[in-house]
Formats: C-alpha cells, structure tokens, sequence
C-alpha cells in the first residue's frame, strides 16, 4: 500500500499541485480570486457547457452500439474472434491526433464519404461523437463482455426454470451482475470522452472545445498559465465528482460473483436472432473500426505517383524531413515499444499491489484510495506533462534527462486500467480459498501467487495488455517530456502532422499504420497467451 | 496436544465465543456439536489461526500458538464447502500442504497418490476438479488436510453437503480412517447423528459456551439441561417438584431414579419410555399425528393438562390417530434436569 501511495504522491500528486500553484500564486501569495473571474467569462462557460454535453452523449452512444457487441464477444463463438477482439481493441490505442485525422480523412472536406455521395461530417458533433465511440468501443467490449463472459449461465438458467422468460432472466439475473462493469465501463468512456483533445483539437474547429483543449491552448499558445490552473483545478473536481458518485454505486453492489471459465460460457450462435446479432455486430466492427482504420492504410499508401510504399522508405532516413528530426522517424518504433514496456512493468507493480492492498482492507480510507487510483484518468495529461518538467528537475529527483520520466509518465495512466480490470476479479476470488491455502502452511505472499494469481492470471494479461496499450498511445504528457531524439511514435506522428506538404502528411500516415500495427501485433499475441493458458483453468 | 483456554471473540456488541476451555488429547476424536451461531465454526477458525482472539489462549502439545500465523501451526482444515483450488488437478491439490513445506517433488508426488489411494480415488490425480462429484471432492479434501500430517486435523461441518446414504458411508470410514492412523481430530457440526457416530467425545455449544461435554452415550443419556435436550430432538419435557424419587408435574406423578436432584426441577421422558395402554391408567392423552420411522412409529399425545407428548410405538400396536389412550413413564428413561433458565 505504501508504494503506490508514494508513487502517485510523488509523480502525480506533486507535479500538477506545482503546475496549479505557479498559475495561482502571485509573488507567494494565493490569488483564489482568479477562479471566480475564470469562472465567470461567457466563453469558459461555453467550453463547459460543451465538454459535459458531448461526453454524456458520447457515453450514451458507446455504450448503446457496443453492449450488443460485449454480449457477442462473451457469448457467441465464432471463426475469427480472437483476431476481431484484437482488432477492436486497436483504435484505442491510436493516438488521439490520429483518430481525429482518420475521421477526418473518411468525413471530411475531399474525404472518403465525401468523395462518394458528398457527405461531409466534420463541421457537425457527429464527427466528435463517431469518433468517440469509435475510440472506446474497446473499453465498453472488454470491460462488460470480459466479465459476461465468466459469468455462469446456469445462473439464468435458473432463473428461466423459475418461470422468467428470456429477457426477464437476463434483466434480473445477468443484468444485475454486469451493472458494477457497465457501469466502469460508462465511467471511463465518461472520463475520456470528458478529457478528449486530440479528437476535438482537429475534428471540433473553433466551434467546439473540450476543458483539455482549452487548457492546452491557455498554456501552450496563449501562456496563461492561470487560466489553465482554474480550468484544471475545475476538470480535477468535476472528474473527482464523477468518480465519487461511482465509488458509491460500485460499493452497493458489490457481491461476490461465481466465476466460471469463458471457453465453456461461449456457444456457437443459435438460431436467427442471434445470427442477426453477430451480423449486425460485425457490420459495426466493419463500419465503425476498420473503415477509419482502412482508409489511414489507404492514405499512408496513396503517394503522388499512385499507390506504394514511398513514405514508408521515407521514414528510414532522418533527412527526407528537413529538420523535423534529428533521428530517423522509424527510431520512434523501437523507442516506443521500449517505453511502453517499461511503463507497463512500472504499470502492474504498482497498480497490482494496489489493488491486492484494496482487496484485503476495507474502510473508508482504502476506499477513497480505490477512486484516488482513477484521478490520473481525469487529470489534464498536459498539466502532468508539463508538471513533470518543472518539478522532478532538480536533486535528489532530476530525472529530466533520464529515460525513466516517460515510462513513469505514461505508467500513470496506466495504473488506473490494471487496478480496475484486476479488483473486481480478486475481490470475486473466495476469501476461504486463501485460508484454506494459509492452512495448509501457505504464507500471505504464498498464498497470493499459488490461489489470487493464477486465478487472476486472464484478468493481469488484460490489464498488461492494456497498460501497454494506453502506454504507446499516451500522447498529451508524453510530447511535453520526450526528449528530441528518441520520440515516441505518436509524438513523431504529431510532429510530422503539424507541417505541411504532402509527404509529411503521407509519413504521418505511414508512422500512424505502423504504430497500429504494432499494436494489433501486441494485442494478438496477448490473445494467443491468454488462450493458451486457460487450460489451467 | 491442543488446549483452549478462555478462548473469546466478539464482533462487536455479539460475543460469538465466551471464554471457552477445551482439551483435546492425543488420538482423540472430539466434535463439537451445535445449532448455527452457536459458536461453533468460530472455535474451529480460532483454533486454525485464521480468528484472532480478544481474550484468552490457544495451545498445541504445551507451545502457546496464539501469536502464532496460520500457516505456522501445522494444522489440517477442511472446510465445510472443501474449498479446492479450481485451477490445480487433484494430485496438486492434495500436495500443496507438502509443497508449502518443502518437500521435494518425487516424495510428493508419492505421498499424494498414497493419500488418494487412502480416501478411496486411486489414480485420479490428474483430474479435473471441477469434473468431480461432491463425494468426490470431499474425499480429495481430506486427503489435502491429511497429506503434510498434521498434529491436529480439523473438520467444518465434514459431510453437511453430501446426501444421507452417502454421509453414513463417509463416517464409518473417517472413524475407521482415523482410528487406524491415530488422527487427532477436532470436528464441527450441527448434526448430532454424525457427531454420535463420528467422535470419541461430544461439545454442544450454547450462545458461544460449552453447555455440555462428554462421550456420545453420557450426552445421550444425561443431557445436562434442556437446551441439550431439545438440540438432541427430545421435546418431552415439562416443569416439575421433585420429592425423594417421585416429581410432581402437569402429566402426574412421575417416577424418577434414585439420587436425583430435589426441588424445582424439569423432567425429561425419552420417546422410548413413554408406555401407552388402555385408557384408564395413567395420564389421559388422545392420540394425534403419527410418523413412520421403519423400525417404529412416533405417535404425537395431547394430555389434558401440560405440553405434548411424544411416543415411540411398535408397528403393530400403533393406537389410531384420535384414540383415546393412558400414558404411564418408565422411570428407566426419565431424566431430571435443572430447571429451564
């Protein structure tokens, strides 16, 4: 308990009370005046009036296209589902700046669609919301369906042999069991959608601008630091709102689940209602997910002189760009994947003794630690950045020049995915299972790695996978703190999208399909470990 | 080998055991018997370790074990519900006691087929557990709790979830099992049947207190109070004024043994001593419902004055149901208890 509680004492909690305290302190005095006149500008009002508008509807949105979705993916067995769970999975792990290019690329002006029945989108929310669900169809799928799909259906069946029909057997039986994940799934889409910048930044325009946008505005172009200090104290409290109201409703219902393995919960589909289903699921993979997805592949290879691989060879060499670079671009990968390793080791360390030290205890304390864990989600990535560059650069922490600062960056973001996914899993192991191993001459520590962790095991691959996931992805705190030569791969992405030309774009296109890639690449490989093990189970 | 002394635990306001002292000796077969919250399942939980006590100490062969964590003491629990691992085969889990101690694979491998053989599952060490039926599972939960050898073996409601047939197997086989490996058993359950035919010494629990100890026949024939006697399913007992050998009660004058208890006392009549004959002797009962137990039949009698009674009748001279019959009591089968609290 004592470890992660330093770890985000220390590279959370300091970094952005430093940032929040250089905007509000003038000449060592408080000025909490400021937060009143912030408050108080029609235009501020108009960003918050916003940013809570669309993350509502993006949440309704998202969770009313992806349930079905979780419910497939649970339920129904079918030839490629490993790949499809993998490709679902991708779109949340593209940086945000390159999902808003995607959908630009397919809505906007010369785009796809536009191209072909001239329907343009990006001037409407549409866009904002499309790509919003598109971006957290992932979440809604593995939270919900992962644990739909260990829930046993005897239970239901039970249930129908009771004389509830059908639906009534799943409103009553199933339905209740999955709220405490439907309802962290609707929380971190909330969460995203609430803090979205990248998307917004390019699909919004002027019209539309998220408090992240507008913090990122205040401090990198405008340097109004206060004004960014007000906006993200207020983003902290409404995301410390949010998160309250949640630990609420999961306290309450809370229960011990009977887990039962997900190879024997899944069937083929039955019948044409639930043929129907899968069809319809599939046509919103394919429309939602990879129509995006291929047209970024389409763009990265469409050069001038007709389809091929010239940005891609353009990559391998620092100099095609001018003075964009001072490493080739394709370094990016290989930084990239090192940082994100070590972000997710960092990740599980931390957010597993978290949520070990969760299950145990009980309490009021513990429980304000449990949301306490989901704040990195919420907090302005920018503020962190930035808070990392102006307070861990002096000993004993000088970490600026070390390569640390990123993983440890990006890890915080990271912590949040593996204690939610792994908590409602261990606190679902049987306490009298680890007595019964105490017993049996088991120590504590013992007891944890033989029965919670290979019972967990499926439930930390899952959090791995995404830690790693949100790791390559992380964007906002990254570009503030990568050093010039050995950018990731999303800040190289950026970077080649903020110049113009053709073979930029083209690049950042290439960059965005290869970082994709490795994800897809990750993801399924994740897959592949998580079935082969589940023979164990 | 284990000593309890003043044993307590409350949670909260709620004393869920109250200073409790027991011994149990080398080789011996103790149960505890009870109704749930009697206290019971939390001796068992303190004694293994996994309760922490408010007051008072634990002690196996004369070392103090109450600082002491779980899985220090060496003991054996087998839980009411077995509580295998779902995610090892049988053989792991019947050698995961051994693997916490150290010992080395072969020997374990060894020791757990040895074990399976013993409860009666040779060679099913690489089964599944989830493919196993209850029967099943509780004996490779025994053969778990018996494999590192431990000083004290312990049982939570052993046999609670098997059907009856199955459970009357079962007991013969752990008495026999245990005799012959000279187990030290400390058992629990709410199942006076099991306890009788399982134990060498009998504790039923009241409220978090010892109401009574002693041999399965001492309990049986002498309940202590008529909280025991209700719990061991005698229900014929009734307020009365004992005078030399003879009690004054609502069903009469009832005779009872020499040397029994003088004054406000209750009085206890065993099915079996309650003799029906013609209506004109005795005390007037008319007879209600009667149940058909195989060997003999139980026969409900309303007297005029004073609570119901029960009988234990041959099937053949079974009154009918609505007839009216005298009662008389061999003092044979008549106890005196101390009065109700």
């Amino acid at each position: 308990m004592a470890v992660p509680v330093a770890f985000f004492a220390l590279f959370f909690a300091y970094p952005v009370a430093a940032i929040v305290g250089r905007g509000l302190k003038a000449d060592g005095v408080w000025q909490f005046g400021r937060i009143g006149t912030v408050l108080s500008r029609p235009d501020i009002l108009d960003v918050l009036r916003f940013t809570t508008w669309q993350a509502l509807a993006s949440t309704a949105l998202t969770l009313l296209i992806a349930l079905p979705g979780a419910y497939v993916f649970a339920r129904l067995e079918f030839p490629g589902k490993q790949l499809l769970r993998a490709v679902v999975t991708v779109p949340f792990v593209l940086p945000t700046v390159v999902v808003g290019t995607a959908f630009l690329a397919l809505l906007g002006r010369g785009g796809f669609l536009d191209q072909l029945w001239g329907v343009r989108l990006d001037t409407t929310v549409w866009a904002i919301l499309l790509a919003h669900v598109f971006f957290n169809y992932a979440v809604v799928v593995r939270t919900v369906g992962g644990l739909w799909a260990q829930l046993d259906p005897r239970q239901e069946e039970a249930a129908r042999v009771l004389g509830a029909g059908r639906l009534a057997a799943w409103r009553r039986v199933t339905l209740p069991a999955l709220v405490p994940a439907v309802a962290a799934a609707a929380l971190m889409v909330f969460l995203f959608t609430f803090t979205s910048f990248g998307v917004v930044q390019i699909l919004g325009g002027p019209g539309y601008s998220t408090l992240e946008v507008e913090i990122y505005r205040q401090t990198a172009q405008l340097l109004d630091l206060p004004t960014a200090a007000v906006l993200t104290l207020v983003q902290f409290a409404a995301v410390g709102g949010i998160l309250a109201v949640h630990a609420w409703t999961v306290r309450r219902r809370e229960t011990a689940l009977k887990l039962v393995d997900p190879a024997q919960t899944a069937r083929p589909p039955r019948g044409a209602g639930q043929r129907a289903l899968l069809g319809g699921v599939l046509l919103t993979v394919l429309l939602l997910v990879l129509l995006p997805l291929g047209v970024l592949v389409e763009r990265s290879l469409d050069t001038s002189g007709g389809y091929g691989f010239g940005f891609y060879r353009a990559l391998g060499s620092a100099d095609a760009n001018g003075s964009t670079f001072l490493v080739p671009p394709v370094d990016a990968i290989g930084n990239s994947l090192r940082y994100a390793l070590a972000a997710t080791l960092i990740a599980l360390v931390i957010g597993g003794l978290a949520a070990a030290a969760l299950t145990r205890r009980a309490g009021r304390l513990v429980r304000g630690f449990d949301a306490l864990l989901m704040l990195p989600l919420g907090v302005s990535a920018v503020t962190v950045g930035f808070g990392f560059l102006i307070t861990l650069d002096e000993p004993p922490l000088d970490l600026r020049t070390s390569w640390i600062l990123v993983p440890l960056a990006q890890a915080l973001v990271g912590v949040p995915f593996v204690v939610r996914t792994m908590l409602p899993v261990l606190r679902a192991v049987d306490h009298r299972l680890r007595e019964a191993a105490a017993v049996l001459g088991a120590s504590p520590l013992r007891a944890w790695r033989e029965v919670d962790l290979p019972l967990v095991r499926r439930a930390v691959l899952v959090a791995a996978g995404f830690a790693f996931a949100v790791s390559l992805g992380e964007f906002g705190a990254t570009v503030f703190i990568a050093r010039p030569d050995n950018p990731t791969l999303p800040v190289a992405v950026a970077r080649l999208l903020g110049r113009s030309g053709e073979l930029n774009y083209g690049q950042a296109m290439a960059l965005s399909t290869i970082l994709m890639l490795v994800c897809a690449v990750s993801l399924l490989l994740l897959e592949r470990i998580r079935t082969d093990r589940s023979g164990e189970f | 080998m284990l000593a309890v002394e003043s044993a307590t635990v409350r949670f909260g306001k709620r004393t869920a055991l109250d200073a409790v002292d027991l011994e149990v000796a080398d080789h011996e077969i103790v149960c505890v018997l009870g109704p749930s919250g009697s206290g019971k399942s939390t001796l068992l939980r303190a004694v293994a370790g996994l309760q922490p006590l408010d007051d008072g100490r634990v002690y196996l062969d004369g070392a103090d074990q109450t600082a002491l964590p779980v899985h220090r003491r060496g003991l054996g629990l087998m839980f009411q519900d077995h509580q295998l691992f779902p995610h090892r085969d049988v053989g792991a889990n019947v050698a995961f006691g051994l693997k916490t101690h150290g010992v080395p694979r072969a020997e374990r491998d060894r020791r757990a087929g040895e074990l399976l053989d013993l409860v009666g599952l040779p060679g099913a060490g690489r089964r599944a557990v989830a493919a196993l039926s209850g029967g099943e599972q509780q004996r490779v939960a025994l053969a778990r709790a018996l494999a590192p050898r431990p000083k004290l073996l312990m049982l939570d409601e052993p046999l609670g979830q098997l059907d009856r047939s199955l459970r009357e197997r079962l007991v013969v086989e752990l008495r026999t099992l245990f005799g012959r490996l000279g187990t030290t058993v400390l058992a629990v359950t709410h199942d006076q049947g099991e306890a009788f035919a399982l134990a060498d010494r009998v504790v039923v629990m009241r409220d978090g207190r010892i109401a009574q100890a002693g041999t399965p026949l001492e309990v049986w024939q002498r309940p202590a109070s008529s909280f025991v006697a209700r719990f061991l399913g005698f229900d014929n007992l009734v307020e009365a004024t004992v005078t030399g050998t003879a009690a004054e009660t609502a069903w009469g004058k009832v005779a009872v043994p020499e040397g029994s208890p003088q004054g406000a006392c209750q009085v206890l009549v065993r099915p079996g001593g309650v003799r029906i004959s013609g209506p004109k002797d005795g005390l007037r009962c008319t007879v209600g419902v009667r149940t058909f137990r195989g060997h003999h039949v139980t026969v409900k009698l309303r007297p005029g004055d004073g609570p119901a009674l029960e009988a234990e009748c041959g099937l053949r001279d079974t009154p009918e149901e609505g007839a009216v019959v005298g009662v008389t009591f061999d003092p044979e089968e008549t106890v005196v208890l101390p009065p109700a609290v």
